[in-house]
């Protein structure tokens, strides 16, 4: 390697700096774009979930697709004539911006013209709900039956009266008093194939502390697994099973009663293990 | 007595309105853009409702944010028909008129960091660390990779403009303190810091600034006495140069679109260099 004379390196230093300082520039703005496209990211993820008693306006996609479209407008706000729906604040229950209610403050009053959601620019809310009654805001879920008055065998039934699906949504179900033992208690009942999420009932629920609130669907509802088909209804649709009659099975371990079994054979030898290894032993008892 | 006030004394009085046209009539913009808004929930006379992130003006003219749209899209969903059909509407109009006229003629936060530069410069405060002039470039092409990858609006979580927006609009407390974090960032670290250097919105309206009609121009910059006036002023000085100085171009226009046409440099120029025209106005004396 040839040493380059001093009269040449400092002919280069100028335009060598100059690449250096555009390297660093470069590598600066990439460092901090990067650094605010995943500081937005990490922000976005950590807010995501919708606090539990934050419900979204009538027609609102699954939270994931809603989160995707919603411009933040407030456009849905400002078209509801009853003030329910409000835009979220920085630290709100959900996500920066986006529309919700909390029904114990200000319920959804389930306007037939579902004004919020023809004022919806993007489709957030989806176009596709006409009949307000189809709207699953939430799932109304009586979640303390101890301090339920229902329960306690009182006539309140407030929930029940002010539901806008009443003997749809909400039924009062009859059951024996088992404390008084002569009396009925009628049980609130939520069904959740036509509850709409209007948050009536929570609103209007008489206790200090609602014992029955409306939750997001996502978090009041399981799901069976997609293959799972229930016997009795198959049955009743088709006239029959549709695996055939099953064959009937003996109930082993259970042949004659223990009484005369202990009377007859006695104790069981702990050194004589049952002969199927693995199955049943016969001659077991509690 | 400055060299500038010195100068100015030799040159014939200019008054008041026209030492400040420009700014009153961006400040009058910026203020009836939020006033369309707010009457509706003030006085109950509704001109527009929403916010700029999506409106509807007097129940006929929907207008939506481009920049929104384009996100939505990268999400992998498509906006209604409304959606589609005002971000239309905006992306013609500032493609037409000039893209970051939207950043000094409407947008909430400069006034925010026009009070910070003003203050700045009360004060004396010198020095300071501004980012790479191409970071908001990176900001808006990872604000919009994000979108992509997360399947979700990430910008609109934090992004201040829409929050300053919201909060005047719908009185919501949140955005102040991101947008009082800005003026700060402005005041004492870095000089034009947000909208010069990191904004990626104003680098989506500089995007579409590039035909735009609007333009200011230096036809007069043979008079120019190098003051520094404009420089001073300018939120984004590196524009002025070409036009001002003639380097690399013929043209007295100012073209760069970075260029936000407030017009600043029209009302401090005491040799009243530069005036506001449109495009294909080459003339310069």
């Amino acid at each position: 390697m040839e040493r380059r004379p001093p009269s040449e390196a400092a002919a280069e230093s100028p335009s060598s700096a100059q690449r250096r300082r555009f390297l660093n520039g470069i590598a600066a703005a990439a460092g901090g774009g990067c650094l605010l496209a995943l500081g937005a990211g990490l922000h976005a993820r950590s807010a995501q979930a919708l606090e539990a008693q934050s419900l979204r306006p009538p027609g609102a996609r699954s939270e994931a697709e809603f989160l995707a479209l919603c411009v933040r407008c407030g456009l849905c706000v400002r078209a509801c004539p009853y003030d329910t729906l409000r835009l979220a604040d920085l630290l709100d229950g959900a996500p920066t911006g986006t529309p919700f209610f909390k029904a114990r403050q200000v319920p959804c009053e389930m306007c037939e013209e579902i004004p919020c959601l023809k004022a919806c620019p993007t489709g957030a809310l989806d176009p596709a709900l006409t009949d307000i009654n189809q709207a699953r805001m939430g799932l109304a879920v009586l979640i303390d039956q101890e301090h339920c008055l229902n329960f306690l065998g009182l006539r309140c039934d407030v929930c029940y009266r002010v539901c806008p699906v009443i003997d749809k949504a909400i039924t009062l179900e009859h059951q024996h008093n088992p404390r008084s033992d002569r009396h009925a208690m009628l049980l609130p009942t939520v069904h959740a194939e036509a509850c709409t999420g209007c948050g009536k009932c929570e609103k209007s629920c008489v206790l200090p502390e609602p014992a029955i609130k409306v939750l997001p669907r996502p978090l009041a509802q399981g799901a069976l697994p997609a293959h799972y088909r229930k016997g009795w209804e198959e049955r009743a649709r088709n006239g029959g099973s549709l695996i055939g009659e099953q064959v009937e099975l003996p109930v082993r371990g259970f042949e004659g009663s223990t009484a005369t079994r202990s009377a007859t054979e006695g104790p069981v030898a702990p050194e004589a293990p049952s002969a199927a290894p693995g199955g049943i032993n016969p001659r077991w008892k509690p | 007595m400055t060299r500038s006030e010195a100068i100015a004394a030799t040159l014939p009085a200019r008054s008041f309105w026209q030492r400040q046209r420009w700014l009153i009539l961006r400040r009058m913009s910026q203020l009836l853009v939020l006033l369309c808004f707010l009457s509706g929930p003030w006085l109950g006379w509704w001109v527009a409702r929403g916010n700029l992130s999506s409106s509807m003006t007097l129940e006929l003219l929907p207008l939506t944010d481009p920049l929104l749209a384009l996100q939505i899209m990268l999400t992998g969903h498509l906006p209604a028909f409304s959606a589609l059909l005002g971000a239309g509407l905006v992306l013609a109009f500032y493609l037409l008129v000039g893209g970051r006229v939207f950043c000094s003629w409407v947008c909430p936060v400069n006034a925010v960091t026009d009070s910070a530069a003003w203050l700045r410069r009360r004060l004396g405060l010198k020095g300071g660390r501004v980012p790479d002039a191409n970071t908001r470039q990176w900001a808006l092409g990872g604000m919009l990779l994000a979108s992509a990858l997360t399947g979700t609006l990430v910008w609109e979580w934090i992004n201040p403009v829409s929050l300053l927006h919201r909060s005047l609009i719908f009185g919501l407390g949140g955005g102040f303190g991101v947008v009082l974090g800005i003026f700060f960032y402005d005041l004492l670290l870095a000089p034009r810091g947000w909208c010069g250097h990191w904004c990626p919105m104003g680098a989506f309206y500089g995007q579409l600034g590039r035909v735009a009609l609007l333009r200011v121009a230096a036809p007069r910059r043979a008079a120019c006495d190098d003051c520094m006036d404009c420089y001073t002023v300018c939120p984004e000085p590196q524009v002025l140069r070409p036009a001002l100085k003639g380097r690399g171009t013929d043209t007295p226009l100012i073209l760069a679109r970075d260029c936000t046409t407030c017009g600043r440099c029209i009302d401090v120029c005491d040799q009243q260099v530069f005036k506001m025209t449109h495009r294909f106005d080459q003339r310069s004396e």
